[in-house]
């Protein structure tokens, strides 16, 4: 069973419900999606590292075999080739490895090599599996590392919780694909409301069926709370806003290994989830 | 013109929260919400009029004609992307599909065409002297940075001689950061004192360094944890980068925010704190870090 943890806007707590929950557990794998941004593993500290590498295929020109028939130019729409002077340029940050130039250059010229863009860790803390996925900084975009991640586990049946990246973008689509249930995470702001129905109109594109977690629920007015009323969506599990959870979670600790009373809040929100699944 | 913009790494520091109270401080006469994944500064900007709309148009998708398509194969083998697939007859998905076209190029029947595809909304507010640009990406679209450049170029192009612009960034390293990072003549950092939020600091600050943009650094909430606000204080000051404030964590600005308010428009001491982080900000951009 696959569990993905997302939320639109960031800092809204992915990251502690999908860790708490998959340490909650009584085994697991937690996957970080948030390549850009990892977290996940300060929390779990992970032992037994084992680390790949991931890379892209970009590009290289053979400048004797090429004749300058700017077919490759005149095919990449990422502007990634240029014909300058009588040689042709490359742009690496802008390529998207499509493959193209290199499938149709008549003269065999181009060829492929391999550009490192971050990598995969995998590590064991206690009950869970820990992959994390890191992109290099400098890097633009992170989805080849989150398709390793997901194809890898896809014959998986392991209880398995993803931690999305934020936003509604390509890369949480990618590393929604293959949930079977996802959790919503929304603070109480204007902010978080307005991010929540972002994340909330692509859970019902895909299909997925989903359930809200509030977190940081404080005294007075819950705009988030209301927008889920309103639209008859499945609240999981209000979690206070707390300064011990605060603490907990500012120094990277994993609530429900520290404390009972979080112990006891995360396994009831799992028996919720799973019985929802 | 003086380019600010605000980032965090990680997201939830505040972002939105103090470039909303920057550009009341500073009355800056543009601005612009580059977080087009989950834009929010409209929220609370106070927009008296209606924007201009105009739609953004991504990287076009692919098509196949069943008609056409004689069932090669070509293009299934040949998409790097995993976007075409087959079940009674061959079908591009829209969300795989980046446009690419090597598909439509590898077709032996040009039973494949690359079509045009809105995936976004640019919005243009105008008024009262002031301009504002912003955008929202459509649902699972990519090409983010693309309209992040989009929303810079627009806010340019109706904000002439403008002394002061400020940018609200986007979360994370990725393509719509570094689209950001273009041209801006200094990036404020809003960290937050956890060890997660330290980590995603340092990936932020790598970035920015790599694109040789000026950088200053703040603290929000930073009593939530004095142990890490000191930790990131101690980073700065080994990295020499300017260190322009630390903001506590208020219950007051929530509710700011949920009235649709910056909070320098009430009295809370989240407001009080930021009015001295962006005197600090403004003189480091116009005084030491001129020419």
């Amino acid at each position: 069973m696959k569990i993905a943890v997302l939320s639109g806007k960031g800092g809204t707590g992915k990251t502690l419900v999908s860790v708490n929950l998959a340490a909650v557990a009584k085994t697991s794998t937690y996957i970080d999606c948030d390549v850009e941004e990892p977290n996940g593993y300060l929390f779990f500290k992970p032992d037994d590292i084992q680390e790949e590498e991931i890379s892209v295929k970009i590009p290289r020109v053979d400048d004797k075999l090429c004749n300058g028939c700017r077919k490759c130019v005149g095919l990449c729409k990422f502007n990634a080739l240029a014909f300058i002077k009588e040689k042709l340029f490359v742009f690496e940050e802008v390529c998207h490895s499509c493959g193209g130039c290199v499938l149709l250059c008549p003269e065999k010229a181009l060829t492929e090599k391999e550009k490192k863009i971050g990598k995969v860790q995998k590590g064991i803390s206690g009950n869970v599996k820990v992959k994390t996925g890191i992109l290099n900084t400098g890097e633009a975009s992170g989805v080849p590392i989150i398709k390793r991640l997901i194809n890898e586990s896809k014959d998986n049946n392991d209880l398995t919780f993803i931690d999305c990246p934020p936003g509604s973008a390509c890369i949480v689509m990618e590393s929604i694909k293959d949930a079977d249930y996802c959790i919503l995470v929304a603070e109480p702001t204007l902010f978080g409301v307005h991010n929540l129905k972002m994340v909330y109109e692509l859970v019902k594109l895909f299909n997925k069926p989903f359930g809200v977690v509030l977190n940081k629920c404080l005294e007075g007015e819950n705009p988030a709370e209301k927008f889920c009323l309103e639209n008859n969506i499945t609240i999981l599990r209000r979690i206070l806003f707390e300064h011990e959870l605060g603490m907990l979670n500012s120094n990277a600790e994993i609530a429900v290994r520290e404390s009972k009373k979080y112990s006891a809040i995360f396994s009831s929100l799992l028996e919720t989830v799973k019985r929802e699944v | 013109m003086k380019q600010l913009l605000v980032l965090s790494g990680k997201g939830g520091t505040g972002k939105t929260t103090i470039a909303s109270a920057f550009i009341k401080l500073s009355d800056a006469k543009a601005y612009a919400d580059c977080d087009v994944d989950a834009p929010n500064m409209h929220l609370i900007t106070g927009q008296s009029s209606e924007p201009k709309k105009t739609d953004y148009y991504g990287m076009p998708k692919a098509e196949i004609n069943p008609e056409l398509c004689i069932e090669c194969d070509q293009c299934r083998q040949n998409c790097r992307f995993d976007a075409i697939s087959v079940e009674k007859t061959y079908k591009a998905d829209p969300f795989a599909c980046e446009g690419c076209g090597v598909c439509e190029a590898v077709c032996p029947v040009a039973a494949v065409s690359l079509k045009p595809a809105v995936a976004g909304e640019l919005m243009l507010y105008a008024n009262e002297g002031k301009v504002f640009s912003t955008a929202q990406l459509r649902m699972g679209s990519g090409t983010s940075g693309m309209l992040v450049t989009e929303v810079k170029k627009q806010m340019k192009s109706a904000a002439v001689n403008t002394e002061l612009v400020i940018i609200d960034g986007s979360p994370g390293i990725g393509c719509p950061v570094i689209a950001s990072l273009s041209g801006v003549d200094m990036v404020l950092i809003v960290a937050e004192p956890s060890i997660s939020g330290i980590s995603d600091m340092e990936r932020i600050i790598k970035t920015a360094a790599k694109f040789g943009t000026k950088i200053a650094v703040c603290i929000n909430k930073f009593d939530t944890n004095l142990a890490n606000t000191e930790q990131i204080e101690l980073f700065c000051k080994g990295q020499g980068l300017p260190f322009v404030g630390k903001i506590p964590f208020d219950s007051d600005a929530v509710k700011a925010i949920n009235s649709g308010q910056t909070i320098v428009d009430i009295n809370c001491a989240s407001g009080t704190a930021v009015k001295e982080t962006c005197s600090k900000v403004m003189n480091l951009l116009f005084n030491e870090m001129a020419g």
